[in-house]
């Protein structure tokens, strides 16, 4: 009977645990090894969080958002905004999202310039990569999209980030993520963009354990506590970028 | 014709076997998505990677097999064995596509994940399987790691006119192949691709590794027997060696991108693999100058049995990479759905490979037998030795 009583209360505790918040679990998003490449300069953010108003527009595919009726409060750009504004207390911090699944990088720099001049962000955090391999863009047209896009962010006055695609291991034999990751890289190091590496970080978490990204699930347990990590870790770059040097 | 059906141990040259078997092994490991043993392939250390050794190999091969073929037989019989060969190809082809719709249907199935909906959608082409199997079979739709056989196919494609000019004049059929080559840089030339795009593996630029190893086969090679002992020209490809290796480092450790001076990544980069960058050519140029110092042709290392599971291997290399091909499939299965650990990646690998050598012992019996079969061996159809002899 003891026994059984100490089961229900350990159930009843572990069913409590489930239940806290997102932010009190104990998901170590950071690891070791994660930054790789150099973190370039993000001079405009540095300006606005000086200025007390940082506002940040997400362009972004179906990998910078969650399905269901709450998944939109839970992805990673909502949770990015959460992460700022806990980090720099006393900033106003906005993020806006245009997020629109299936879209190429020269479609989505087709709707770059009305996007931004309605939101008027100091950031503009683009993630691509991953529709385009789908649709095997031609990798040259890709590389000229990721140059124009940074200008048009350039030119409207707001820096840039890039996040590039997920790693997805069951599909990984489906779409060559290979030549528009390496793309990305050398453009973000031409124009001296600092590039949040989904891909290398989410291998990461599958090499060491903290997310098991083969699991076969209908529920969003999962993908939230990544969407988190992601937001939590995308601020870590934004503020580290910012307070670096500009050689711009 | 009978010159060339008969066993040509003396001539046949071991090395290209050796080596085509030992790409036909890393282009496997290469292709099952996050396999740890993969780190050992040369793609890691440098520009080229096994497909330079594979394209070149086949080139020199196919010249080796229809030159002769054509010298003896004349243009059209020799041109009707390549275009045979060539059908084979599509055959092996259109059966590895099926093998991969298969998965994809599995994966489509079986495989739910909120956090990757928009990956999933790789899998929509299965709503429209008569467009994509339409498209599959016209070589235009081309499922990730599928490319080299419709690249072949194609070079196939057009090798009687170009082996009818290598016979007659080697410069000149050479100077062709780079034309075409200097031609698709000038006007981005590339056959189309469906959705969108063009292929992973040009062929207007491949081209010019399969007529170099052509070219090499018929004489090529003997010409430049003495330039290849140039001490210069192996300290430039030690050098050159070094350069890719030191560049290469800098993917993995990027912190180490600083040190390479702006000029040097401008002129580099992107190092496109689709096109044949001559970086990518001058890599392979370089390990092969180098093989062929270390490697000499009658070294007697080459009758070891240590190699013989990668020359037996090379010996089929169309069975042999299909099943490479197939074998990475599975071997991406085994990670999905039994284990993901390291050591899983291990027994994956050596598996993998102890069967493709397995297969490959296999064939060669069963060739041995056709020929003591009852038929006499003169009369056995041409095709069914392969482009390796």
């Amino acid at each position: 009977m003891k026994r059984i009583l100490l089961l229900v209360v350990m159930t009843v505790l572990a069913g409590a645990q489930g239940a806290l918040p997102l932010a009190a679990k104990p998901v170590e998003c950071r690891v070791p090894g994660f930054q790789v490449d150099r973190i370039f300069a993000l001079p405009l953010v540095m300006r606005a969080i000086e200025a007390k108003r940082l506002s940040i527009l997400v362009v972004g595919n179906g990998s910078s958002q969650l399905p269901g009726p709450t998944g939109n409060n839970v992805s990673y750009p909502v949770r990015l905004q959460a992460a700022l504004a806990k980090k720099l207390p006393g900033v106003e911090v906005t993020v806006a999202t245009e997020i629109q699944p299936r879209r190429t990088s020269i479609e989505a720099v087709k709707v770059m310039p009305k996007a931004l001049a309605v939101t008027k962000p100091t950031l503009v955090v683009w993630q691509t990569g991953t529709v385009d391999a789908m649709q095997s863009t031609d990798p040259d047209q890709f590389s000229r999209a990721l140059d124009k896009g940074i200008n048009i962010a350039r030119s409207a006055g707001a820096d840039m980030i890039f996040v590039n695609a997920q790693y997805s291991p069951r599909t990984e034999s489906m779409i060559a993520l290979g030549i528009y990751a390496e793309n990305m890289r050398w453009a973000a190091m031409q124009h001296e963009v600092p590039l949040f590496d989904r891909f290398r970080l989410m291998q990461l978490w599958s090499d060491v354990g903290t997310f098991d990204l083969y699991s076969a699930t209908k529920k969003l347990d999962m993908a939230v506590a990544v969407h988190d990590c992601i937001g939590q870790l995308l601020a870590d770059l934004v503020i580290e970028a910012a307070r670096t040097p500009s050689g711009r | 014709m009978a010159a060339h059906l008969a066993p040509v141990s003396t001539e046949r040259d071991l090395r290209l076997d050796l080596f085509r078997g030992i790409a036909l092994w890393l282009i496997f490991l290469g292709h099952i998505p996050s396999n740890t043993v993969s780190w050992i392939t040369i793609r890691n250390y440098g520009f080229s990677d096994a497909t330079e050794i594979f394209v070149f190999i086949s080139g020199y091969s196919a010249a080796f097999v229809y030159g002769r073929a054509m010298q003896n037989a004349g243009f059209v019989v020799a041109a009707a064995r390549v275009l045979k060969r060539a059908w084979q190809i599509y055959v092996a082809h259109v059966f590895l596509f099926a093998i991969y719709l298969a998965e994809i249907a599995y994966v489509s199935r079986n495989f739910d994940n909120p956090l990757y909906t928009e990956e999933m959608g790789v899998l929509d082409f299965m709503k429209n399987p008569d467009v994509t199997i339409l498209q599959a079979l016209m070589l235009k739709f081309k499922p990730v790691n599928m490319d080299v056989l419709p690249l072949y196919i194609v070079l196939l494609l057009w090798f009687a006119p170009i082996l009818w000019l290598l016979l007659r004049s080697p410069t000149l059929a050479l100077l062709v192949s780079a034309a075409i080559y200097a031609v698709m840089w000038l006007f981005n030339l590339n056959l189309p691709s469906y959705p969108s795009g063009g292929w992973v593996f040009n062929p207007f630029a491949w081209q010019l590794l399969f007529v170099l190893g052509a070219w090499c086969a018929l004489g090529g090679a003997q010409r430049l027997t003495r330039w290849l002992n140039s001490p210069v020209l192996i300290g430039f490809a030690v050098l050159y060696l070094v350069f890719a290796f030191l560049i290469a480092m800098t993917w993995y450790i990027p912190r180490l991108a600083v040190y390479v001076p702006a000029f040097v990544g401008e002129a580099i980069y992107p190092i496109d693999k689709t096109n044949l960058d001559v970086l990518r050519i001058l890599h392979f140029l370089s390990l092969a100058v180098i093989t062929v110092y270390f490697v000499p042709r009658d070294w007697p290392g080459l009758k070891h049995p240590a190699f013989w599971p990668a020359i037996v291997c090379g010996q089929h290399s169309l069975e042999i990479f299909c099943l490479g091909v197939f074998l990475s499939f599975a071997g991406h299965f085994v990670f999905t759905e039994v284990s993901n650990q390291v050591v899983t990646h291990f027994i994956v690998s050596f598996a993998g490979i102890a069967i493709m050598v397995g297969t490959a012992a296999l064939l060669s019996w069963y060739k041995r037998v056709e020929r003591q079969g009852p038929r006499p061996p003169a009369k056995q159809p041409g095709f069914a030795e392969g482009d390796v002899r």
